[in-house]
């Protein structure tokens, strides 16, 4: 089949000038966050309004339409503020809205776009300092990144290849294919040191280095986009966001192994991503960018997208491809490696999205230019997922060797209660890196981090998911929340994981229900090495990292349990001992009111009391007491 | 085809065709088992017993096979799911934020477990499932792909009634 080969210098001029003639632009953030929150109808809403209100309104800027609008409104793939979504960008001024409704449309239409005002109601305001900020970059969650993989995330219309391709965007592709040989892509990704951002941190270019030279004429470059663990999204905004920039690296890295074939695995959990990173493949094709003779080199390339059919496994590499081939998700052993005998038996490279995102920036910029962010061992920037307990949560870039403190206090915003207020003293723990990882505390707040010094620690990176926890969490519980997790997960294939995990779950259980003895921890501790030593992947062999971490800096939370029968957080119900404070008690007497077994007493205005011995522990009390008198129970 | 042939055989017939339209399209490859699941799937909204036999003769492949890889994966259902297939996300970040009494709020409601998991009238489906990938809205549900974020028991309660009366109205 002979393509129509898109001419990318005159695309991106045409776009360009397209672009200069319209005087403003306004972004709808359609990430999956806002989408949530109904940015979709605020998009609507804006469209109509600016027409009604007679203005030129350009929806999609074209190479043939004059486009001589006076705003051009297109949505984009996640800005990251979640936490502040609908969230929409007015460009040139950068101002940003936060918290967009449909009913704000107006105002945005007659203040911003006719009298080219910022709305003052809608811009953000820092909940504790209650400044206010018109402009993104002046916002403190902004202000402290450096957003170089996510640049142009939020920032560009996803679903427009023009607009990808007006940016710079397949240049290093090209340069990849026309002026580089393999040799020479490999060597320039391993001099940039990027280290595989999936969770391991094996150098990138040493990856490609092994596959390069093994024999054969087929070979696969698999994009690993089953981003399976709870409490990380930042695979899925950069397949959201800027689909494109994922494929220009799924290229360079066929080129740098000589593969022409590959394979983007999407976790079917994301149905947005899927669509996006679809659309990109079908666009990329019929520019001509993918398919025979790839940029005029001789080369072919083609590209297909893969469902997961959820399986946290299959972000194990040797059980992604079991997947592709139509089997059931089981790792297999390693060697041989993939590089030697992947998919069909054929050398293959497995990288995350975030690795490939970076590969084109190192290509067009050179190793030298990317070494200047991050540290010397872990160069680079960082996306993290900052969740749980914390103001400001949302998708963040950073330099390796930033602080968590940084993450946490200065971009994240501080910790807050459960009810959503900061509390300056509340911070207990982030774990780091999903059911993966491990714990951080107080003490690990100002150590720089990347992937040596988290892995020092007994923790990993992985894939970048930060949870913070408040003081009121119960640490054994979150233990037994991720090993339900792997427990759940494990593919049974090997007996130390399916076996050992149901064990460790069942030791927690008891340590929860007030049933361990001092035996059990010395059980627990015993059977996570062996569980550690004995499984066959690295989910197994990962799996008792959140209780031997949660072990290590919070034993006596453990030992309350064990000893005290008392959960000091009082999240086990259990062990939950409801206590009213007659301090704080004003004698409402609405927990008595609402007590399911009458297990209060008390008379009005005066301090209430518990019977500890009716009490079926089941938290009503606290929820309706409005004055927080009640403690020891959830 | 002859008019009077009885409707169950024929629905049967019908059930088929379609797969069997899913199946060219991958070419008979036993290779893409997965996706072809997947699009049954997503055709008669779970994986009935039968149909499963059918694709593993289609393909060459024994029907234990079949069957191995459709009870691996989380997301192919062997039993008929409700109307209103709800997700609520136990990921870290929903789950520190409650959503477990989201859980047990909409159980109560609705009459269910963690074992049985669908309505007697083929309504509702509750099920938890790992990470949705929306932490920054937590604690997040799904109904039907639609996406909810930072749910609460009454709000999640509110919403299955909501969806229960428009039911009734039709």
């Amino acid at each position: 089949m002979i393509q129509q080969k898109i001419d990318m210098e005159a695309t991106g001029q045409a776009y360009r000038q397209a672009r200069q003639a319209v005087r403003r632009r306004v972004i709808v953030c359609a990430g999956t966050g806002c989408v949530a929150n109904g940015s979709l109808k605020v998009y609507e809403a804006l469209r109509q309004e600016t027409e009604a209100r007679g203005l030129e309104v350009v929806v999609k800027l074209g190479d043939d339409c004059d486009c001589k609008g006076d705003v051009f409104v297109s949505k984009s793939g996640c800005q990251g503020f979640c936490q502040a979504g609908p969230l929409v960008t007015i460009e040139p001024e950068d101002w940003l809205y936060v918290h967009v409704k449909p009913e704000d449309v107006a105002d945005i239409v007659e203040q911003t776009l006719i009298h080219d005002r910022p709305v003052k109601r809608l811009v953000y305001v820092d909940p504790a300092s209650h400044e206010a900020f018109e402009q993104t970059h002046e916002i403190p969650f902004y202000k402290r990144q450096q957003r170089v993989v996510l640049a142009e995330c939020g920032n560009i219309d996803p679903e427009d290849i023009r607009e990808y391709i007006a940016r710079g965007g397949y240049a290093a592709a090209k340069r990849a294919f026309k002026e580089m040989q393999p040799e020479q892509v490999c060597e320039e990704v391993l001099a940039s040191g990027l280290r595989g951002r999936g969770g391991g941190g094996f150098p990138t270019g040493r990856k490609w280095a092994l596959t390069l030279p093994e024999p054969g004429e087929k070979k696969f470059v698999i994009c690993n986009g089953d981003e399976g663990d709870p409490g990380a999204f930042m695979d899925r905004s950069l397949m959201e966001g800027n689909p494109h920039r994922v494929l220009e690296g799924i290229m360079i890295a066929a080129r740098a192994i000589g593969a022409d074939e590959a394979y983007v695995y999407v976790r079917a959990e994301y149905p947005l991503a899927v669509q996006r990173i679809r659309k990109a493949v079908a666009d990329a094709e019929e520019a001509g960018i993918l398919g025979e003779d790839v940029f005029d080199s001789g080369r072919n390339m083609t590209c297909q997208v893969m469902e997961g059919a959820g399986a946290f496994v299959c972000g194990e590499e040797t059980a992604l491809m079991a997947s592709i081939e139509g089997l059931r998700g089981m790792p297999r052993p390693k060697p041989p490696f993939p590089a030697q005998s992947g998919l069909w038996g054929k050398p293959t490279v497995i990288n995350n999205v975030e690795t490939l995102a970076t590969v084109p920036l190192i290509i067009a910029e050179g190793s030298g230019h990317y070494r200047r962010l991050g540290t010397a061992g872990s160069p680079g920037t960082k996306t993290f997922a900052v969740t749980g307990h914390v103001a400001n949560t949302g998708l963040i870039e950073v330099p390796f060797g930033t602080t968590l403190r940084e993450i946490i206090f200065e971009i994240g915003g501080g910790v807050i209660d459960n009810l959503g207020q900061v509390m300056p003293d509340g911070f207990k723990a982030v774990q780091i890196g999903g059911p993966s990882g491990g714990c951080l505390i107080a003490e690990h707040l100002d150590m720089p981090l990347d992937f040596d010094s988290v892995k020092g620690i007994g923790a990993m990176v992985g894939s970048g998911g930060l949870v913070v926890m408040n003081r009121d969490t119960c640490m054994v519980k979150i233990a037994h929340f991720f090993m339900r997790f792997t427990q759940n997960e494990s593919c049974g294939k090997c007996v130390p994981c399916r076996e050992g995990t149901k064990q460790m779950l069942w030791l927690l259980e008891d340590i929860m229900e007030g049933r361990a003895t001092a035996q059990t921890l010395e059980l627990l501790e015993e059977l996570a090495s062996a569980v550690q030593l004995g499984s066959l992947c690295g989910l197994g062999k990962t799996a008792p990292n959140p209780v031997l971490s949660t072990l290590r800096y919070f034993r006596s939370e453990y030992e309350a349990h064990i000893v005290q029968k008392r959960c000091p957080a009082g999240q086990c119900k259990a062990l939950a001992t409801p206590e009213i404070l007659a301090d704080r008690c004003k004698g409402c007497g609405a927990c008595l009111r609402k007590c399911p077994v009458n297990a209060i007493t008390g008379e009005k205005k005066m301090p209430h009391r518990i019977d500890a011995g009716t009490c079926i522990k089941c938290g009503t009390c606290a929820q309706v007491c409005r004055f927080d008198a009640i403690v020891g129970v959830n | 085809m002859c008019e009077k042939q009885n409707v169950a055989c024929d629905c049967g017939l019908r059930k088929f065709e379609k797969v069997c339209r899913i199946l060219d399209k991958y070419d008979r490859r036993p290779s893409k088992l997965v996706p072809i699941l997947q699009e049954v799937q997503h055709e008669y909204r779970y994986l009935p017993e039968q149909v499963q036999a059918f694709i593993a003769t289609s393909l060459g492949l024994s029907p234990a096979r079949v069957f191995g890889v459709a009870s691996f994966y989380a997301n192919f259902a062997l039993e008929p799911k409700g109307k209103y297939v709800i997700h609520i996300c136990d990921g870290t970040a929903c789950h520190v934020k409650g959503s477990e009494r989201i859980k047990e709020a909409l159980h109560k409601q609705l009459g269910l477990d963690d074992k049985k998991t669908t309505t007697s009238d083929m309504l509702f489906t509750v099920e938890a499932v790992s990470c949705l990938g929306a932490c920054g809205l937590a604690p997040v549900m799904t109904i039907n792909d639609e996406v909810h974020g930072q749910v609460t028991p009454a709000k999640a309660v509110e919403l299955v009634n909501g969806i229960r009366e428009r039911e009734q109205a039709e």
